[in-house]
């Protein structure tokens, strides 16, 4: 029945086979209890309240763009091609669950392309066809040409693929929300652990890529915010075959110390790189013997596979089965949108996006997810305000917000951009 | 001698007091240690640790037969419940129970078995004597929460994802009503007279109360602990006097168990007893009421007419279930 640590086969590497232009048919999982397993897509959500009897569905779509991505150092890293879609198809199981006693209908529909005008073209397709609920998992830029060409619909866009702080400051948008965390959360979470180890002095490796620069940036702010010390920072440049075969380990071995040397006191070493493109090859290898924490070593991410608190065994054993895999943080952030959809439908006994839209806004909405806190949507940016775990490869270390991290309202806006420093206008009432 | 000194007079009335206080025949206590894969058997009366038996993997919900002659356990790991001796602890027989049983609740005439399977959104209705499944009950995603009418006819189930306590007709097993609660609802507890069920919400921070025969609500009890987070406060365990007056409360992490009035649903009192405080059970005669402590791997005994924390008892890792035995 449970398969304990059963090895998984190793996947491939989605940007090697992403390029296929759309494979948009629709992965319709209607499951188990939908009696209208195998019917065409209904778009049914603007048939007016429901009366008694008649089944309310809800279509939500998933939109992954793919996109290239380099080679990660691990082959333990590689993200498996079904990255969010099995969180998606977990959710809609659970919504379906819930919704045979209501007499609601979930259906799933995923869309992927490498072009972000087709897939544009292919959500709005949908959306013409009645549904209200679009699941992303793209890049910045191709979110907000999705977020311009549905603004006068009747339908929202749940950001769960990207951290980048502009899309929740200068270029947030009152048609999305946001289920993956910022990258101004995920460095929080993690200063806020570091400082409460008394860990202050920060030796700061960024990469050269925009996003490094990005996930540095807030690493700044968080060693403002909460006392840390950012003591020096250094760059480091990727020479292209870094991933190291025959040979690699001596080199590395010899790069990292020299590259350590000479710096000034610090507890920390942290590295921002999101690419995935050196971090790896920092613990264990630094000149003076100190922890690596960032975007590798000690890291802070919206879910870790081997959470077990708070309920979290049974979702994960409930994942694992669905996907013959563990669960990674993007299947979370899918998730946790594919169940806001879910739970505002309960809610609201209602299938219309006008009726949920709101109230998924509002106050009065909560979702449980395993992270034993109510999580809800911030009302000054959309952003999903959820604690923070903060782990290594293998296990989680610590949960933020931590103790002694004081808020006059939730002690989770303690992570991340607060009601009175939020740049977003579009919010604003 | 006894003119002497009114201190001892004194000392010993107050010894005199401190046994009626608590007097309690002996009960056997029996905990269940999530992580331990263990189940610690206490001794009501010493308040001490009798001995501590090696049961299947993560045991959690725990019962006795009403003959109190088994003790059966979940063994959530293992998918199976089993059943022990409750006297000598031997071991007799493993019920099958659907994947991962994390509660479950006996008919009140002793037969069948309902049990909560976390995994696979079911409740599934097990005879305890042939080992035969009965039934099997599709209900909302993660059912936990389980409690029966006193006549045995109505059966709730809580389910922790969908938010719902389902009303099941234990003479059909379908279910006949759901009605949404808050967030994450862990456990359902009749009153003695039936005329109440306290279903917990373990995220939503709240107890509803409903009407069983309506299905409406009555009434939801609310918690306020000065200097306590609101997020800590996450009622789990319920337990309600035989006379129906007073519902005791686990909440969490909140580290407190609340003493609530059912008629007006407002909080008499907060138990300050261990940490994450989950479930909790009354001894046979109700003078005592036992509470299990996840995190800091104790039971509190509070002294039910006095409402005081009495002693904490060290059992194993993560105790999560508990039972008292009439013997």
């Amino acid at each position: 029945m449970r398969e304990k640590a059963r090895r998984r086969p190793r996947e491939r590497n989605r940007g090697l086979t992403g390029k296929t232009a759309l494979l948009a048919a629709a992965v319709a999982v209607q499951l188990a209890l939908a009696p209208a397993a195998g019917q065409p897509q209904a778009p049914a959500a603007s048939t007016p309240a429901a009366q008694a009897g008649a089944v309310q569905k809800i279509a939500i779509v998933l939109a992954r763009e793919l996109r290239d991505r380099p080679p990660p150092l691990s082959l333990l890293d590689f993200p498996p091609q079904d990255d969010g879609v099995a969180g998606a198809r977990l959710a809609i199981n659970d919504n379906n669950t819930t919704g045979r006693f209501l007499k609601q209908e979930f259906a799933l529909d995923v869309v992927e392309s490498a072009s972000a005008s087709d897939l544009i073209a292919e959500v709005s397709k949908r959306i013409d066809a009645g549904a209200g609920f679009v699941v992303a998992d793209m890049s910045p830029a191709a979110l907000l040409q999705l977020s311009d060409a549905l603004k006068a619909r009747d339908a929202l866009i749940l950001n769960a693929g990207s951290a980048d702080d502009r899309l929740r400051e200068a270029d947030c948008r009152a048609n999305v929300l946001h289920t993956a965390p910022s990258r101004a959360m995920l460095a929080d979470g993690l200063a806020q652990y570091l400082v409460w180890k008394q860990w202050r002095r920060w030796l700061l490796v960024r990469g050269t890529g925009r996003d490094d620069e990005a996930f540095a940036d807030a690493l700044r702010r968080a060693a403002k915010r909460f006392g840390g010390k950012i003591v020096e920072e250094r760059t480091f440049r990727v020479e292209t075959g870094s991933r190291r075969s025959d040979g690699g380990h001596e080199q590395v071995q010899l790069q990292i110390p020299a590259f350590t040397q000479n710096a000034p006191a610090y507890d920390v070493l942290l590295v921002a790189d999101e690419e995935e493109q050196f971090g790896d090859y920092f613990p264990y290898r630094t000149w003076d013997a100190r922890p690596v924490a960032g975007t590798q070593g000690l890291a802070p991410m919206s879910w870790h596979p081997a959470l077990e608190q708070w309920g979290a065994t049974q979702f994960q054993n409930r994942f694992r089965r669905l996907a013959n895999r563990p669960m990674r943080p993007l299947d979370y952030d899918v998730w946790v949108a594919v169940r806001s959809v879910g739970e505002a439908a309960t809610r609201t006994k209602s299938a219309e996006p006008r009726a949920l839209i709101p109230y998924m806004r509002s106050g009065e909405f909560d979702l449980a997810a395993f992270k034993g806190r109510k999580l809800s949507y911030r009302s000054w940016d959309g952003q999903l305000r959820q604690p923070i775990l903060v782990g290594t490869a293998k296990l989680p270390v610590t949960v933020s917000p931590q103790p002694g991290f004081l808020h006059q309202f939730s002690e989770l806006d303690t992570l991340g951009v607060d009601k009175p420093e939020s740049g977003c206008k579009a919010y604003a009432p | 001698m006894g003119k002497r000194l009114g201190g001892v007079a004194i000392g010993l009335a107050l010894a005199a007091w401190v046994v009626l206080a608590v007097p309690a025949g002996a009960y056997t206590v029996y905990v269940t240690n999530e992580k331990d894969n263990t189940v610690t058997v206490l001794d009501s009366e010493k308040m001490e640790v009798v001995k501590t038996v090696k049961v299947g993997q993560r045991p959690r919900g725990v019962t006795l037969t009403k003959d109190n002659k088994w003790l059966l356990i979940c063994a959530s790991d293992d998918n199976h419940v089993q059943v022990f001796d409750a006297r000598t602890m031997e071991y007799v027989k493993a019920l099958p129970s659907g994947p991962d049983p994390e509660l479950f609740i006996l008919h009140p005439s002793g037969n069948p078995l309902y049990i909560a399977n976390e995994d696979d959104n079911l409740v599934t209705v097990v005879d305890i004597q042939t080992g035969k499944v009965l039934a099997e009950i599709p209900v909302g995603v993660e059912p936990e929460g389980l409690g029966l009418s006193p006549d045995g006819k109505l059966l709730v189930n809580t389910s922790e994802t969908t938010n719902m306590a389902h009303f099941i007709d234990t003479a059909t097993n379908t279910t006949i009503d759901n009605v949404l609660v808050d967030s994450r609802p862990r456990v359902a507890e009749f009153r003695a007279d039936g005329g109440q069920v306290w279903v917990s919400a373990e995220i939503g921070g709240t107890v509803t109360v409903i009407d069983p025969r309506t299905r409406k609500t009555l009434g939801k009890v609310e918690f306020q602990i000065p200097g306590v987070n609101q997020d800590a406060v996450q009622p789990v365990g319920v337990r309600i006097t035989k006379d129906g007056k007073r519902a005791f409360v686990a909440l969490g992490p909140a580290n407190r168990v609340a003493v609530v009035d059912t008629a007006t649903f407002k909080v008499e009192r907060y138990l300050l007893v261990g940490q994450r405080v989950w479930q909790l059970a009354f001894t046979p005669d109700e003078k005592l009421l036992f509470t299990t402590n996840g995190t800091s791997n104790d039971v509190s005994v509070i002294d039910v007419q006095r409402l005081r924390v009495v002693r904490s008892i060290k059992v194993g890792r993560y105790p999560w279930g508990v039972v008292v035995a009439p013997f």
